[in-house]
C-alpha cells in the first residue's frame, strides 16, 4: 500500500503575468517503509514538492494523499503528526535564541506529549546527541549537532514520513557520512518512509531505493537505483545529468 | 574551534561555571547567556560610562530625600538667584529662592518615571502592531499599516501638543502624547523584523508542528524583535527626554512647581543673561541623562542585536 | 621557477579565550600550475587564500617568514602597494558572484571600470576589451550581457563574468575560493573548463580552494590537505586516490559512490594527533 502518493500536482507562485510555474503534473508513489529521491538541478522544483506536501506552499492543485487519506488545502494536526520535514540549512533552521531543551520541549508539548523531559533525553539520545547538548543554544552546536537536532525535532512527534531537503549539502563529507548513517539507522528502526531531495546522485544512489529526476518543473524519468548503478538512464536529461556527477 | 583556554585545569570557579560550553540546566543556560552578553558589553567603555550614570541617576531618584541638602518646594524670596558656588546652595538658586541642586535632585524622580512609561507604552504598542501586521500579511497589514503611516505624518512635537490641549496639562497627559507619537517607528521595526524571520526556515519547522500563529508571534517573533527593539527605545530615550522638557518647557507638561527639568529651564529662561545658571543646570542634567541613553543604546546594540550574534 | 613562495604563514586571531591559530605554519610554492587546497569547513583553507592578499579583517593578525611573488615579498609592502597587488598582479573569485558584483551598476560599466584601473586607456579600448573578456569565458552574447545588471544573470553567468573581470588585468595568479560550490553539476563543469583553459592559455598560476576532494583531483595538478590549520599532506591530484594520510583516506571513504553501493558510509574517526603535527610543506 502507498503511503505517499502524489497525482498531477501542479504547484505555483504569483499570479497572472508573474505565474511561476515550479511543479507541473509530478506524479509518484511511495510504498510503505521505501525511501523515494527526487533529483535535479537547482530551480527544477523539487523542494517546491515537499513544500506543497507540507502546507508550505499554499498554492497547488491536483492530488495528494498520505497514507490513504487525501490532503485538502489546509493540514491538521494528525496531519503533521505523520508528516514531517528536515530543512536543507541547519543554520536556519533552529531558532537562534532558542535552546536544543526548549526547541523539542515545545514540538513534544505541540503534539501534546506529556513527558517531555524523559523524551527530550530519549531524542537527543536517539540521534547521538548526550546529554550535555541538552541546554546548548544553535550558535554553541556545529553544523552537524545542528542537524542532528532538527532531525529529533522531525521525530519529536513520531511521525511515520520522513521529507528530506538536501539534509547533508551544508555540511562537510564525513560529518555528511554521520548523517546518512543516522538517517539510514533510524529509518530502519522506526520503520519510516523517506523522501530525499539532493542534488547529489551518488547520496540519492546511498539512501534511496528508486528515484525521480526532475527537470523544469516536470518529473522526466522514475527509476530504480540499480538502473541508476548501471547507467541505464532512459531521457537524455538524465543521462546528462549521471554522466555530470560521476565526470566520466 | 580548538582556542586554548586561559583557565587550564578548569577549577569549578563561578567565572568557569557561568563560561561553560555544556550547561547543565536551563536555568545555568540562561545565567550563562547573560553572563557572555555582559563580558561583551563590558568590554565596551563608552557604554559601561553610559550605565554608570544610569545606575548613577537610578540611584539618586530612589535616596533622594536623604542626599537632596534642601527641600526643593521651600522659597526663600530673600535668597532668590544666588548664584553658584554660594554657601549652603552650590548649584546657586532659583527665582523664588528654592535650591537648585535639590529641585535636580528631585527632578530626576520625573524624568524616570517619563522614561519609564513611555518605555513601557510605546514599544510594546509597536511590538504588538507591527509583528501582527508583519506576520498576518495582506489586508490586515494594510490596514495596520496605513494607521501607522497616519500617525508618522504628524509632527511629533505638534501631534504631542494637540493631545495635551486636548486632554488637559499634566505629566501623565504628556508621557500619553509622547508614547501616541512614539509607537509608529517601533510598528515599523518591528514589522520589518518580522517580514525577514516569517520566511526562515525555523518558522516553517515550528509551523510544521502544528504550532498556530499566536504562539508564532510571542515566542518566536518576539524575542527575535524585542532586542532591535530594545537598543532603538534606548537611543530614542534622549529624544523622549527632550520631548518631555520640551512639553515642560512650553508649560503644557509637568505644572509649577514641580522640579521637572523641562519646566525649569522655562522658569530660568527669564534671566538668562544675567542669571545664566538657572536656566543652564537643568539643561546640563537633561544632556547628561541624553548621553548616557544613547551611549547605554549603542553598546546594547553589540550586545543584543542578533545579527551579529549568535553565528 | 615558483610564481609565488609561501614559507611558515600563521593567520591568528585574538578571543576571549587566547589566541585562537586558524593557518598554523602553511608552507608551499606554487608555479605554473594549477593547485589545489581542499580541507573541511574550519581548516584555514580560506584563510589561507586570503592571508596571501592581506586581507584578512583586523583583529585577524598574518604572519610568515616570506610571502614572495615574484622577488617582492608582500608581507613588506605597504597598504597602498598592496592594492596594486591585489586584482592586478593576483586576483580573487568568490564563491557566491551575487555578493562580488555591484548590484546597481551595469555589468559592462563594472567590466570597462576594472580595465582602466589596470591600463591608461580611453572608454572605447576598454569596451572593446571587456567584450573579449567575456568571448574568453564563453559568452555568448557579449553585447547584451554589457548592458545588463548582476541580478539580471544566473549563477553560472555571474562567476563566468565574475572571472572575465579577474582577468581583465592578466594577472599572474588566480586565487578561486570555492568558485563553482553554488553551482549545478553541469554548470560546475563549463565554468571549470574555461577557468582550465585561461590558466593554460595565459600561463597562470592557479590556487583552488575547495571543499570537494574528486573535484580537486580532476581539476587539479597537485593537492595540498588541510586540517585545523595545517597541512597535512601533499600530493599529485590523479594520486589523491592513492593518498597516504589517514585523514585523507577517511574522507574519500566517507563519500557515498554510485558504484559501490554499501550498507553503512565510514566515519571518519579523527586523531588529535593530526591537529598536532607539523605542517608538511607543500613546496615543489
Amino acid at each position: 500500500m502507498s503511503m505517499l502518493s502524489v497525482s498531477d500536482l501542479n504547484v505555483w507562485f504569483g499570479t497572472g503575468r508573474d505565474r511561476v510555474d515550479a511543479v507541473r503534473d509530478a506524479t509518484f508513489d511511495v510504498p510503505a517503509g521505501e525511501s523515494f529521491g527526487l533529483v535535479g538541478e537547482s530551480g527544477s522544483g523539487k523542494s517546491t514538492i515537499l513544500r506543497a506536501i507540507t502546507g508550505l506552499a499554499p498554492t497547488w492543485s491536483g492530488r495528494i494523499e498520505v497514507n490513504g487519506m487525501t490532503l485538502g488545502p489546509r493540514r491538521d494536526r494528525a496531519f503533521y503528526k505523520t508528516v514531517q520535514m528536515v530543512f536543507q540549512d541547519p543554520y536556519a533552521s533552529l531558532h537562534p535564541r532558542h535552546s536544543v531543551d526548549a526547541v523539542l520541549g515545545e514540538t513534544l508539548h505541540l503534539h501534546g506529549f506529556k513527558d517531555i523531559d524523559a523524551r527530550v533525553v530519549k531524542l537527543l539520545d536517539d540521534v547521538g546527541l548526550g546529554g550535555q547538548f541538552r541546554f546548548r543554544y544553535p550558535h554553541q552546536l556545529s553544523g552537524g549537532q545542528r542537524q542532528r537536532v532538527a532531525i529529533a525535532r522531525a521525530l519529536a512527534g513520531e511521525p511515520e514520513i520522513l521529507l528530506l531537503d538536501e539534509p547533508t549539502s551544508a555540511l562537510d563529507v564525513s560529518v555528511q557520512a554521520e548523517i546518512l548513517n543516522l538517517l539510514t539507522d533510524l529509518r530502519a528502526e522506526r520503520s519510516l518512509t523517506y523522501v530525499m531531495v539532493s542534488h547529489d546522485l551518488a547520496v540519492v544512489g546511498h539512501m534511496c531505493g528508486r528515484l525521480a529526476v526532475m527537470k523544469d518543473g516536470r518529473i522526466v524519468e522514475i527509476m530504480d537505483v540499480q538502473a541508476l548503478r548501471d547507467r541505464q538512464a532512459t531521457h537524455p536529461y538524465s543521462q546528462e545529468l549521471l554522466r555530470n556527477s560521476i565526470g566520466a | 574551534m580548538t582556542a586554548t583556554p586561559d583557565t587550564p585545569g578548569g577549577a569549578p570557579t563561578l567565572r568557569s561555571w557561568l563560561l561553560t560550553e555544556t550547561p547543565t540546566s536551563r536555568r545555568h543556560a540562561r545565567y550563562s547567556s547573560f553572563y557572555k552578553g555582559w563580558l561583551s558589553f563590558r568590554s565596551n567603555t563608552m557604554a559601561m560610562i553610559g550605565l554608570g550614570i544610569l545606575v548613577a541617576l537610578v540611584a539618586i531618584a530612589i535616596f533622594a530625600p536623604l542626599i537632596a541638602p534642601h527641600d526643593p518646594y521651600a522659597q526663600d524670596l530673600g535668597n532668590r538667584l544666588q548664584p553658584l558656588g554660594t554657601d549652603g546652595h552650590v548649584l546657586g538658586t532659583d527665582s523664588l529662592g528654592r535650591d537648585i541642586l535639590s529641585r535636580l535632585i528631585f527632578g530626576s524622580r520625573i524624568t524616570l518615571y517619563i522614561v519609564a512609561l513611555v518605555a513601557l507604552i510605546a514599544p510594546i504598542a509597536g511590538l504588538l502592531v507591527g509583528t501582527v501586521s508583519g506576520y498576518a500579511g495582506g489586508f490586515v497589514d494594510s490596514v495596520l499599516m496605513r494607521i501607522t503611516d497616519i500617525f508618522l505624518a504628524f509632527p511629533r512635537l505638534v501631534l504631542a501638543l494637540a493631545f495635551v490641549a486636548a486632554l488637559g496639562a499634566g505629566i501623565e497627559n504628556a508621557v500619553l502624547a509622547i508614547s501616541l507619537t512614539a509607537w509608529p517607528p517601533y510598528a515599523r521595526i518591528a514589522r520589518a523584523e518580522t517580514l525577514t524571520i516569517r520566511g526562515s526556515d525555523f518558522i516553517s519547522a515550528v509551523r510544521l508542528q502544528g504550532a498556530g500563529p499566536l504562539r508564532i508571534i510571542m515566542r518566536h517573533i518576539w524575542p527575535l524583535c524585542v532586542s532591535s527593539l530594545i537598543v532603538r527605545v534606548t537611543l530614542d530615550m534622549a529624544g523622549i527626554i527632550l520631548a518631555a522638557a520640551g512639553l515642560g518647557f512650553l508649560g503644557l507638561g509637568a505644572q509649577p512647581p514641580s522640579p521637572e527639568w523641562g519646566a525649569m529651564i522655562s522658569e530660568g529662561r527669564r534671566f538668562i543673561l544675567d542669571h545664566w545658571w538657572v536656566a543652564t543646570m537643568p539643561g546640563l542634567a537633561i544632556f547628561t541623562v541624553s548621553l548616557a541613553f544613547n551611549l547605554l543604546g549603542d553598546g546594547l546594540r553589540d550586545v543584543l542585536d542578533p545579527k551579529d550574534s549568535g553565528s | 621557477m615558483s610564481l609565488l613562495d609561501v614559507e611558515n604563514l600563521w593567520v591568528k586571531f585574538p578571543t576571549r579565550q587566547g589566541v585562537f591559530d586558524a593557518v598554523r605554519g602553511v608552507s608551499f610554492t606554487l608555479g605554473k600550475e594549477r593547485l589545489g587546497i581542499v580541507g573541511e569547513s574550519g581548516s584555514g583553507k580560506s584563510m589561507t587564500g586570503r592571508a596571501i592578499l592581506r586581507l584578512i579583517r583586523p583583529p585577524g593578525i598574518v604572519q610568515a617568514d616570506h610571502i614572495k611573488l615574484g622577488g617582492d615579498d608582500l608581507l613588506q609592502k605597504s597598504e597602498k602597494d598592496m592594492r596594486a597587488v591585489r586584482g592586478q598582479r593576483i586576483s580573487m573569485v568568490m564563491q557566491d558572484p551575487k555578493f562580488s558584483l555591484n548590484p546597481v551598476m551595469r555589468i559592462g560599466d563594472q567590466l570597462i571600470e576594472a580595465y582602466r584601473l589596470a591600463n591608461k586607456s580611453d572608454r572605447k579600448g576598454a569596451k572593446s576589451t571587456a567584450i573579449e573578456a567575456l568571448e574568453a569565458v564563453s559568452i555568448r552574447d557579449p553585447e547584451r550581457v554589457m548592458r545588463a545588471y548582476p541580478h539580471e544573470m544566473s549563477g553560472g553567468m555571474g562567476q563566468r563574468i565574475m572571472i572575465a573581470m579577474m582577468l581583465i588585468p592578466d594577472p599572474e595568479i588566480l586565487i578561486a575560493d570555492e568558485p563553482t560550490s553554488a553551482l549545478d553539476v553541469s554548470v560546475q563543469r563549463q565554468v571549470l573548463s574555461i577557468m582550465d583553459k585561461l590558466v593554460t592559455d595565459r600561463g597562470m598560476g592557479l590556487i583552488f580552494i575547495s571543499h570537494d576532494l574528486n573535484l580537486v583531483a580532476d581539476f587539479c595538478d597537485r593537492v595540498l590537505i588541510m586540517y585545523s590549520g595545517r597541512v597535512v599532506e601533499v600530493c599529485q591530484a590523479d594520486r589523491l586516490h592513492e593518498a597516504t594520510h589517514p585523514y585523507t583516506r577517511g574522507l574519500l571513504k566517507s563519500l557515498p559512490r554510485l558504484d559501490q553501493p554499501q550498507g553503512k558510509l565510514q566515519v571518519l574517526k579523527r586523531d588529535p594527533a593530526w591537529a598536532d603535527a607539523p605542517s608538511v610543506s607543500g613546496r615543489a
